[in-house]
C-alpha cells in the first residue's frame, strides 16, 4: 500500500505498540537547551536513573544568554542576570557530567539557538526523530525528520528510556504549487498557510510540506517553514528528501562519511510519499498568489498582505471571534481599515530559530545595502541565529552593511524573540520582526510585534513603518 | 504524580480562544530550576496591573496591585480547581511550566473546546485531566457559570463524564493508556522501562541498519 512519508518514518521508530494504538517510539537525537532541562535532569538524579545514551544529546545555551558585551568577563560571569547565570551554569554542570554527543557552550564558536546550531553541523539527518523541549524543534522537518517539542516530563523521558510514548497523528498534506514571486519567501509562505488554516487548524496532525514552490526553496527556507508548523497547530511538519536536502548536509561535521555517507543518501532517498499516498487532509496554496505577509493582531494567524488593510471586527459574524478581534485591536494600538502600510514601527529584530540564518541575513542585508534607518526606529537589531553564522555573515561583510545602515550586530541567541534576555520591548512598542510568535507580551509586557519576513522587517527598518519590499530596488 | 480519580470543584471561567502558554506562565518566570513555585505567577500579564519579576518573595507577590478585571481576581472564583475555558487552549510554547503554573495556582482540570497538543500532552504527566468538551456543551457550561455563584462540577474519570449540578451528565474521551496512568498516579517512566529489552533490542538493529546514527 503506498504510505506517506509520516508513515514510514513513524514505522521505522516504533519499539512497541498497544492494543489502543499507543506506541513507543525510539528518539535518534535530543537537543537540549538550558530552560527546560534543568528539572529533567533533576528528576532522573532523584530517581537515581542514568541516561539511557549520552551520544543522542546535543546541548546548547541560547534563550537565556546575552547578545552583547560578551567580553566584559570571563565565561558565564557576563551575564548580568543571576537567575539567568544559574540556569546556563546549571546546564553546563549537568551536561558536562552526562556527556553528550556535542555540547556547545556559551561563547563556544558553535553555540548559538538550538535549531540553527543542529542542521548546520550535521547533527540533524534526514529519517531521524528529533526531539527538544521546545515547541519549535518542528524547524527539523526540514530534512524529513519526525521532529517536535515535547515538555520537560517527556524530556525526562526521553534521556531515561531512550523512547516517548505517543499515538500517530492525523496526516495533513500543504501542497504550494507555483513559483515565488520576488520579494516572497518561506516565511510569507508560512504565514499565508496559517492565514489559510488558522493556529489550530494542524492540532493533531503531522503536515507534509510539498509542491513545486515547497521543492524550489533552500534547506534555510524549509526550515523556516517547518519551524513554523506549530504556530498552525502542527507538532510536526517535514519536507522529503531531494537533492536539497544531500547537498546541503555533505561535508558537515557529524554528516556520515564515506561508505556510510553513500549507504545513507540511498536510505534518505527513500524518504518521500509514495505516488498515490492517502492523506486525512490536503490544503492546495498558490504560491504564485502569495504576497509579502504582516501579522496585525495577536496570534499567527491575525495576518494579511502588505497590499491590505487591517480588518474591521464588525465584519465578523462568531461573537467569540469578534471579541478576540477587538481584544487583538485595543492591545496592539490599531483601529480597524487602517492601511498596513501606514503603520509605524518602533523596533526591528531579524533573528531567532525561524529566520537567523546564512540566507536570511544576506535577504535583509541586500536591502539596507547603501540605505539608513529611518529616525523614528529606535533600535535594530540583528541577531545571527549561531557563531558559525556569525563568523560567515562577517566574511561575507554582512555585518559592516548592517551597522553602516544604522543596525545593531549582536552575539547568536534566541534573543527579542521571547525576550528572556534583555533585549525587548517595552510597553507600547511596535516590532516588525522576524520570528514566530505575536501574543500578547512575548517580546517583552506589553509590546506589540508584528510578524513578518527578513526582508520586510528590513523594508520596515528603512521606512520607519510597514513598507512592500517588491517596490524597493533590490 | 498524584492520582486523579474524582473532582468537585469551584469552576472559573475564562472566556477566550487561543490561550497561549506565554500568557499562563510568561518567559521571564521560565529561569527557575525548579519545578514548583509558578502558581503566584500563573497569567501574570492579566493577573495583576504591575510586571512580575522571578523570585519575588511571597510577601512581596501579595502586595503586587491586582488587575479587578481579569476574572480569576474575581472573589466568587477563588479557590477555583476547574478551568473552563474555549478553543486551542495552551497554544504555542511548549513549556511545561504552563501546567506547572496552573496545579500550583489549584486548577486540577481544564475543560474546553480543544487543546494545543503538547500542552494537552504536559497535562497528564502531571495528574490535570484536559477535557475536550463540543461547543454546544462549553456555551452552556459558560451561561451556568456565569449564572450561578459558587458553580461546581463533578468530574468523574472512571466514569468519563463531567456531571452538572443540575444532574446532567456530559461524556468525554480519554486515551485508556492515559486514563490508567491519571487513575493511578503512574509515572510512565516506569512503565517504559519495562520495556527495557524491547529497546535496547531495537536500538541494536538500528545500530547495524543506520551506523551513522550512532556516531
Amino acid at each position: 500500500m503506498a504510505q506517506t512519508l509520516y508513515d514510514k518514518l513513524w514505522q521505522s521508530h516504533v519499539v512497541h505498540q498497544e492494543d489502543d494504538g499507543t506506541a513507543l517510539i525510539y528518539i535518534d537525537r535530543h537537543l537540549v537547551h538550558e530552560v527546560t532541562s534543568p528539572q529533567a535532569f533533576e528528576g532522573l538524579k532523584l530517581a537515581g536513573r542514568k541516561p539511557w545514551r549520552v551520544s543522542s544529546i546535543v546541548a546548547t545555551a541560547d534563550h537565556n544568554t546575552p547578545t552583547n558585551n560578551w567580553d566584559k568577563a570571563e565565561g558565564t560571569a557576563a551575564i548580568d542576570d543571576p537567575i539567568a547565570r544559574l540556569q546556563v551554569d546549571t546546564l553546563d554542570a549537568n551536561i558536562r557530567e552526562t556527556g553528550s554527543l556535542a555540547y556547545f557552550p556559551f561563547k563556544d564558536l558553535r553555540q548559538g539557538i538550538v535549531h540553527v546550531v543542529g542542521p548546520e553541523n550535521g547533527a540533524t539527518l534526514p529519517g531521524m526523530t528529533v526531539v527538544c523541549g521546545d515547541s519549535h524543534t518542528s524547524t527539523h522537518g526540514a530534512f524529513a525528520c519526525m521532529a517536535h517539542g515535547i515538555g520537560t516530563s517527556e524530556v525526562e523521558h526521553v534521556m531515561a528510556t531512550q523512547c516517548l510514548v505517543q499515538k500517530k497523528s492525523k496526516a495533513m498534506l500543504i501542497r504550494v504549487d507555483g513559483a515565488l514571486g520576488k520579494g516572497v519567501t518561506a516565511k510569507d509562505v508560512a504565514l499565508a498557510i496559517i492565514g489559510r488554516i488558522g493556529t489550530a487548524g494542524g492540532t493533531g496532525y503531522a503536515i507534509e510540506f510539498a509542491g513545486s514552490a515547497i521543492r524550489g526553496l533552500s534547506m534555510e527556507g524549509r526550515m523556516t517553514l517547518c519551524n513554523m508548523a506549530i504556530e498552525g497547530g502542527a507538532r510536526m511538519g517535514f519536507v522529503a528528501v531531494d537533492d536539497t536536502t544531500i547537498d546541503y548536509l555533505r561535508g558537515r561535521s557529524f554528516s556520515p562519511k564515506g561508505d556510510a555517507w553513500e549507504k545513507a543518501v540511498a536510505y534518505w532517498r527513500t524518504l518521500k510519499s509514495d505516488d498515490g499516498a492517502q492523506f486525512d487532509r490536503v490544503v492546495e496554496l498558490r504560491g504564485d498568489q502569495i504576497l509579502p505577509q504582516v501579522t496585525w493582531g495577536t496570534s499567527p494567524e491575525m495576518v494579511i498582505s502588505i497590499a491590505d488593510n487591517v480588518p474591521d471586527p464588525a465584519k465578523e459574524a462568531d461573537p467569540v471571534k469578534r471579541e478576540g478581534m477587538e481584544r487583538a485591536l485595543q492591545y496592539m494600538g490599531l483601529n480597524p481599515n487602517t492601511p498596513v502600510k501606514s503603520i509605524a514601527i518602533d523596533k526591528v529584530f531579524i533573528g531567532s530559530c525561524t529566520n537567523s540564518r546564512i540566507e536570511d541575513l544576506r535577504a535583509a542585508a541586500a536591502v539596507v545595502k547603501g540605505r539608513h534607518v529611518a529616525a523614528n526606529v529606535k533600535l535594530a537589531l540583528a541577531v545571527p541565529g549561531s557563531g558559525l553564522v556569525k563568523q560567515q555573515a562577517e566574511q561575507e561583510g554582512l555585518d559592516k552593511i548592517f551597522v553602516a545602515a544604522g543596525f545593531e550586530w549582536r552575539e547568536p541567541g534566541c534573543s527579542m524573540c521571547l525576550a528572556m534576555n534583555a533585549d525587548r520591548l517595552e510597553p507600547g512598542e511596535r516590532c516588525a520582526s522576524t520570528s514566530n510568535r505575536n501574543f500578547e507580551g512575548r517580546q517583552g509586557p506589553g509590546g506589540r510585534t508584528h510578524l513578518v519576513s527578513p526582508q520586510m522587517a528590513a523594508a520596515a527598518a528603512i521606512a520607519g513603518h510597514f513598507a512592500d519590499v517588491r517596490e524597493l530596488n533590490f | 504524580m498524584e492520582k486523579f480519580v474524582k473532582l468537585e470543584g469551584l469552576v472559573a471561567p475564562l472566556d477566550r480562544n487561543n490561550v497561549d502558554t506565554d500568557a499562563i506562565i510568561p518567559k521571564q518566570f521560565l529561569k527557575s530550576i525548579k519545578r514548583s513555585g509558578f502558581g503566584p505567577n500563573a497569567f501574570d500579564e492579566w493577573r495583576y496591573m504591575d510586571v512580575g519579576q522571578p523570585g519575588q518573595d511571597a510577601a512581596t507577590t501579595a502586595q503586587r496591585p491586582k488587575n479587578p478585571n481579569f476574572v480569576l481576581n474575581q472573589p466568587r472564583y477563588q479557590g477555583a480547581q476547574v478551568l473552563l475555558t474555549r478553543a486551542n487552549f495552551g497554544c504555542g510554547s511548549s513549556r511545561e511550566h504552563a501546567p506547572w503554573a496552573l496545579l500550583d495556582f489549584g486548577f486540577k482540570a481544564i475543560i474546553a473546546e480543544s487543546f494545543a497538543d503538547i500542552f494537552f500532552n504536559n497535562c497528564f504527566k502531571n495528574g490535570i485531566l484536559p477535557i475536550v468538551l463540543p461547543a454546544a456543551e462549553i456555551d452552556a457550561l459558560f451561561a451556568q457559570v456565569e449564572a450561578t455563584p459558587g458553580y461546581k462540577l463533578t468530574i468523574d474519570l472512571p466514569a468519563q463524564a463531567v456531571i452538572r449540578p443540575d444532574g446532567k451528565g456530559v461524556p468525554f474521551q480519554v486515551d485508556a493508556f492515559r486514563k490508567e496512568c491519571l487513575l493511578n498516579g503512574w509515572d510512565d517512566i516506569g512503565l517504559t522501562l519495562r520495556h527495557a529489552d524491547k529497546i535496547r533490542a531495537f536500538e541494536e538493529k538500528r545500530r547495524i541498519e543506520q551506523p551513522w546514527l550512532f556516531a
